[in-house]
């Protein structure tokens, strides 16, 4: 099969790469200031926090399954990290009479996020695991409930419903600021993610299990892996990363609403559809998925760069994802 | 008390009594297996074979009766359990996690760890010894879907090894194996033979099962028939045990008589490798025409092609002298033909839904009137397969993965019946099937062929080609490398060639 490889198959192969390369050296030709140090970090700094909750909602395809929710869960644990540590000189605080002035508070907050995800995340956890529904299903009620507590929560406050802003110096400096002035602290979050979960999945246990049950359920089942409770543990997996997401993206765009997270989940989907993660389940790599991320934004920022009008970039963010999966499923279809 | 005399047994089953609503599946069923020895257990479907493996392995709680494993009286809690204390078997239908490494399915549940993390090294290093021990060539690093089912299954049978099993149960490990494959598959039994490995084997192939077993215990109907030492028995006795009455025919008398060219297939070459090259043959009405060849000949593939459901590159296909193109399943099903496909479970049948569903799925359009379905018109029609294929079936509603496999595969018979074909293409259409159902299949072939009907059956069992059909075109390597008549040929020129391009 290898040997009669011809250029066709190729191309098909890495028919997605060649065309997001071309997309790529368009943009450069259109606009050749596109090409500096300073795009490439602000594009990766971008990429940061979706690249997080990627490396979570991964997981969950790898086990044949998906996470619509994961959007909505991380605005709630951003709204609670960000209420947590808004400025103690910030007249309309959501706590006033809270003291974050320690400097060990602001572990506080990421840890209250992480709780927050990880109960939604085990929610579904429970419903994939013990109740045997489709994660599609369960994964949409529970982005209904996340939003609903997220809206709740924001109208919660004295002035009724109002972006949480105004957020305390040590944490923006802690989430945007850049070592050295160059290299932002956000991409070195991910890097620390990405070789975690790289270590989870191949070198432990528990990721050797997930590629099996998402492979094979039944042969897991029969060879003594304890499906129910590895597919929780995914699941655990998933909502600490989506906590940690939802604390830094928060820091991120420095002000907390109704809206945040927005469609996240679909542009995690989308980073791992992408870099091959395969929606038929049992297969994915960490490197392909920040590679698929990365590549989303590459494109979102090049579109927003040149100026392109912002209804036709979903028309075309739209089209490169079924482009995607169209030419992902081709590798797996026995030609006859 | 009896645990002392009967110590010469390694596992030891009697009185198993197993009840479902409405049949009793095992009926004062008995096995005994001696250590280091390859126990036949054969019967026809719905003996009670896998019933009675299932309440070995915990899957099913027998009724009364018990089980014995070294003298102790045991009842494993499942699969899991029954590896762990040295019972394995090796599936028909083989579970594995096809996107991973052959070393990751051997260790999936208990992978080697080396300071928390799973160590690679060991996993390759234990999979490799056990390989070694076996003489399986296989890279213990290769995914395991690449691998030929024969390897794949040897790995299964490495992974038992890797668990010590002392008690290995292989249900139909060869009914997809070539020939050579099924030597090697041997030679590895022999060698867990030699190391007191106890195995039981069930199979449908008597050859096969005289030449490796040295005991063999035959059920019927839940009941233990007998069980005797291989060397005393012939082809013909087990038969005669497994259906309790004497078959002295195996095949039904050929009442077919081949009339005009139904048929043209010329120069036919399928679009993607593998698949059939350049094949020229003609098929007469009434006329029942064999493909033989060893797995990997393109049979199958043959068949697709004409059938349409693969794509063809060049040639052409007469039928009645005129020309035809069948460009897909719906094409084909219009100009006349039906095709049963080989894997019953996968392409043949919709398990989860009733009778009449599959009865009438291939002539749906056929039962419109105006906006909906008439009931009456299919359950007439499912009525119609029911009783003219003999099919064993409760009622229309009942789902069909609940039926045996011969009766499975009547119902499909009947279902393209139905769609009123001038040629049926039958891949493999008795696999799986147990002797008496192979009997029934047999009939309704040539019964097919008495009517005109021109039949093409793919089959691995050369006697059975031999047994029904008119002539045999032998396929090799995708090439048609002869046509023989099926009366004046021998298993021999057969084999030769089909080993022509191999």
């Amino acid at each position: 099969m290898d040997k009669t490889k011809t250029w066709q198959e190729f191309l098909l192969d890495y028919a997605l790469y060649i065309i997001l390369g071309i997309m790529i050296i368009g943009v450069v030709i259109a606009d050749k200031s596109f090409l500096s140090m300073n795009n490439f970090l602000k594009i990766l700094t971008q990429a940061s926090t979706r690249g997080i909750l990627a490396l979570g909602v991964a997981g969950l395809i790898v086990l044949a399954g998906t996470d619509l929710s994961a959007g909505r869960v991380l605005g709630c644990g951003a709204a609670v990290s960000a209420s947590l540590l808004q400025s103690m000189d910030y007249a309309s605080r959501m706590y006033p009479n809270l003291d974050t002035s320690h400097p060990l508070f602001l572990l506080v907050p990421l840890f209250l996020s992480i709780i927050v995800c990880v109960a939604f995340s085990l929610l579904n956890g429970f419903g994939v695991a013990k109740l045997h529904m489709h994660a599609f299903i369960i994964t949409l009620g529970t982005q209904l409930i996340a939003y609903g507590a997220l809206c709740l929560y924001i109208d919660s406050q004295k002035g009724g419903a109002q972006p949480i802003a105004s957020l305390d110096k040590r944490y923006l400096e802690l989430v945007n600021g850049k070592f050295f002035g160059v290299f932002p602290h956000l991409i070195l979050f991910l890097i620390i993610c990405a070789v975690v979960m790289w270590f989870i999945w191949n070198k432990t246990t528990l990721g050797k299990n997930m590629f099996a049950i998402g492979g094979n359920p039944e042969a897991a089942a029969v060879s003594g892996v304890n499906v129910a409770k590895n597919i929780m543990l995914i699941y655990l997996v998933a909502g600490i990363l989506y906590g940690i997401a939802a604390f830094l993206e928060a820091g991120r765009i420095q002000s907390v609403t109704t809206a945040t997270g927005t469609n996240y989940d679909l542009d995690a989907i989308s980073g791992c559809v992408i870099g091959g993660v395969s929606f038929s389940g049992g297969v994915g790599t960490i490197p392909g998925i920040l590679i698929g991320v990365v590549i989303l934004q590459v494109i979102n920022y090049s579109l927003y760069y040149l100026g392109i009008n912002a209804y036709l970039q979903y028309i075309i963010k739209g089209l490169i994802i079924i482009l995607a999966v169209a030419i992902d499923v081709r590798k797996y279809i026995a030609k006859k | 008390m009896k645990a002392m005399n009967d110590r010469q047994y390694i596992l030891e089953m009697t009185d198993i009594e197993k009840q479902f609503p409405g049949v009793k599946a095992l009926d004062h069923a008995m096995l005994k297996l001696r250590p280091g020895t390859v126990h036949a257990l054969m019967g026809e479907n719905g003996a009670g074979k896998s019933t009675l493996m299932k309440c070995l392995f915990g899957i099913y709680k027998q009724d009364s009766g018990s089980i014995f494993i070294d003298g102790m009286e045991t009842a494993f809690s499942g699969p899991k359990n029954a590896l762990d204390n040295g019972v394995a078997m090796v599936h028909q239908e083989l579970n594995q996690v096809l996107k991973r490494s052959v070393m990751e399915n051997i260790w999936l549940g208990r992978f080697p760890k080396e300071m928390g993390l799973v160590s690679h090294k060991k996993m390759y290093e234990e999979t490799q010894k056990v390989f070694d021990e076996l003489d399986i060539p296989v890279n213990p690093k290769t995914i395991i879907g690449k691998l030929s089912v024969s390897q794949r299954q040897m790995v299964e049978i490495a992974k038992a090894v890797s668990y010590n099993a002392k008690i290995l149960v292989l249900d139909e490990p060869t009914s997809s194996l070539t020939h050579e494959e099924v030597e090697h598959l041997f030679r590895i039994i022999n060698k867990l033979r030699d190391r007191g490995v106890a195995m039981v084997y069930i199979s449908h192939k008597m050859e096969e099962i005289l030449q490796i077993s040295d005991d063999v215990t035959i059920m019927r109907d839940g009941k233990w028939i007998a069980t005797e030492s291989a060397k005393a028995l012939t082809t013909d006795k087990i038969i005669q045990l497994m259906v309790g009455r004497d078959l002295t025919e195996r095949f039904p008398p050929k009442t077919n008589k081949p009339g005009e060219i139904l048929l043209d297939v010329k120069n036919l070459t399928g679009k993607y490798m593998p698949s059939c090259i350049d094949v020229n043959f003609q098929l007469r009405k009434g006329e029942i025409l064999g493909v033989a060849g060893l797995v990997g000949s393109r049979r199958t593939e043959l068949l697709e092609t004409i059938f349409g459901i693969a794509h063809h590159e060049s040639g052409e296909i007469l039928k009645d002298g005129k020309r035809v193109v069948n460009k897909n399943a719906k094409d084909a099903i219009k100009n006349g033909f039906a095709m049963l496909t080989e894997e019953r479970r996968a392409t043949g049948i919709f398990g989860g839904m009733s009778i009449q569903f599959n009865s009438v799925i291939a002539n749906i359009k056929n039962y419109r009137r105006g906006l909906f379905l008439s009931s009456s018109k299919m359950r007439e029609d499912t009525a119609w397969v029911i009783d003219s294929m003999h099919v064993k079936t409760p009622s229309q509603k009942t789902h069909i993965k609940t039926l045996s496999g011969g009766n499975q595969q009547k119902v499909i018979i009947g279902k393209w019946l139905l769609t009123k074909p001038d040629i049926l293409l039958l891949d493999e259409p008795t696999r799986g099937i147990d002797v008496g159902a192979k009997y029934e299949i047999y009939q309704l072939i040539i019964d097919l062929a008495q009517e005109d009907k021109g039949v093409i059956v793919v089959s691995s069992e050369m006697p059975e080609l031999l047994g029904i059909c008119d002539r045999i075109l032998v396929m090799s390597n995708g090439h048609l490398t002869g046509i023989v008549d099926a009366k004046n040929t021998s298993q021999e020129e057969i084999m030769t060639l089909a080993a022509k391009y191999v």
